[in-house]
């Protein structure tokens, strides 16, 4: 077959029907595909709430509420076994991360202890800052079974107890920032109870 | 066509990353490990290989005048496609390279086998030449992202190989540019000889 002339109606029907095909399709896949990535981002939540807190029997994504300090939203994911609070899942934040945003999923004990701490996001340097990650060093042990009360959550080279990831301190300081914030927020709200 | 060279010709003489420097972007971008490199790879071989052969079934009907948009609407729906379903099934590989899987769009050696090959040939040397580049192109990827992580974080895979931190900076984006030239001047004596 010849190919075809490039006159006015042949282009502007080519492009209709292409675009149209296109759309169609990309609707298509948009619709199947929607549900199964709703439920991955929640199963990625879930997975984050149930390393940092201790065993649950609820649905701590279905209880969440959100407390607001200084203009910006704290998710709170309370975890229970059978009625009674075993621990606080919460979604906390620092600007300060060497680039930009780091988010962490911190699990604190109704007293307050620290029981775990995920990252959910980061773009911390590879190597260096990302070393905050759970799964690639130590760093998040120096946190867990304490109470903030009880020490100074700072990097040493500001006066504190935690020792800062090599050549990451900026990183390691923002990391202390996040979970002193959730620590925070969680004291302030149980006082006013 | 001798479809046996169709196939091996993007491996060594042609090589989209090493010969013909297309779609350097993806190539500095993803490689900062050896999966990343491989998965980043074979989405782009899934949008190389659809494309080739729509465009190939097609291109009689294609008006030349209009064709650059045509094929562009065509590769950005299955790059739309690749990243919703790599949203909805894979999750952990998205959340890597979740950025630069819209740029696959914009990839000219996607563009440059529609345009210089697809085009122009049958639909059966169409879908080989799709998936002998396609793969040439995830080898390039592998091996830089390879080459990057054995020489910055001493691992492979993932597996950590030695103890101890690697030279930082290949992680980094200047080490991208070092070991692409490297990597490129291995090639140009290998196709030499």
């Amino acid at each position: 077959m010849a190919k075809k002339e490039s006159n006015f109606k042949n282009m502007v029907l080519t492009l209709f029907i292409v675009t149209l095909v296109a759309s169609t399709s990309l609707a298509v896949v948009y619709e199947v595909t929607k549900e199964p990535i709703r439920l991955a981002a929640i199963e990625r939540k879930n997975n984050a709430i149930r390393e940092v807190v201790p065993d649950f029997d609820n649905q701590p994504n279905e209880e969440e509420y959100t407390v607001e300090v200084n203009g910006e939203e704290l998710v709170f994911y309370p975890a229970k076994m059978g009625d009674e609070l075993v621990g606080v899942a919460i979604e906390t934040f620092t600007r300060q991360g060497y680039s930009g945003t780091i988010e962490l999923m911190v699990g604190l004990l109704p007293d307050g202890t620290i029981h775990g701490i995920e990252v959910l996001r980061h773009a911390e340097t590879p190597g260096l800052g990302d070393k905050i990650e759970t799964d690639k060093s130590d760093f998040y042990k120096q946190f867990v079974g304490r109470n903030p009360a009880d020490f100074n959550m700072k990097v040493r080279q500001d006066n504190g107890d935690i020792d800062a990831i090599t050549a990451s301190t900026i990183t390691s300081r923002a990391y202390c920032e996040a979970v002193q914030l959730a620590y925070d927020v969680f004291i302030e709200k149980k006082d006013k109870k | 066509m001798n479809q046996a060279r169709n196939f091996t010709k993007g491996f060594v003489r042609d090589n989209p990353v090493f010969t013909m420097m297309l779609g350097l972007c993806p190539a500095l971008g993803t490689t900062t490990s050896a999966f990343n490199g491989f998965g980043m790879g074979m989405a782009t071989l899934f949008v190389v290989l659809m494309s080739n052969i729509v465009v190939a079934i097609f291109k009689d009907f294609i008006p030349n005048k209009v064709r650059i948009p045509s094929y562009i609407v065509i590769i950005a729906s299955f790059v739309t496609i690749t990243d919703l379903v790599m949203e909805a099934f894979m999750g952990a590989l998205h959340a890597e390279l979740g950025l630069f899987i819209p740029l696959i769009v914009v990839n000219c050696f996607v563009l440059g086998r529609a345009e210089a090959f697809a085009s122009k040939n049958t639909l059966f040397s169409s879908i080989v030449d799709g998936i002998g580049m396609g793969l040439a192109f995830t080898m390039a990827l592998t091996m830089l992202g390879a080459a990057r992580e054995l020489l910055g974080a001493n691992a492979l895979f993932g597996v950590e190989l030695v103890e101890g931190d690697g030279m930082l900076v290949f992680v980094l984006a200047p080490g991208a540019f070092i070991a692409l030239g490297y990597l490129i001047a291995l090639m140009n004596k290998l196709k030499k000889d």
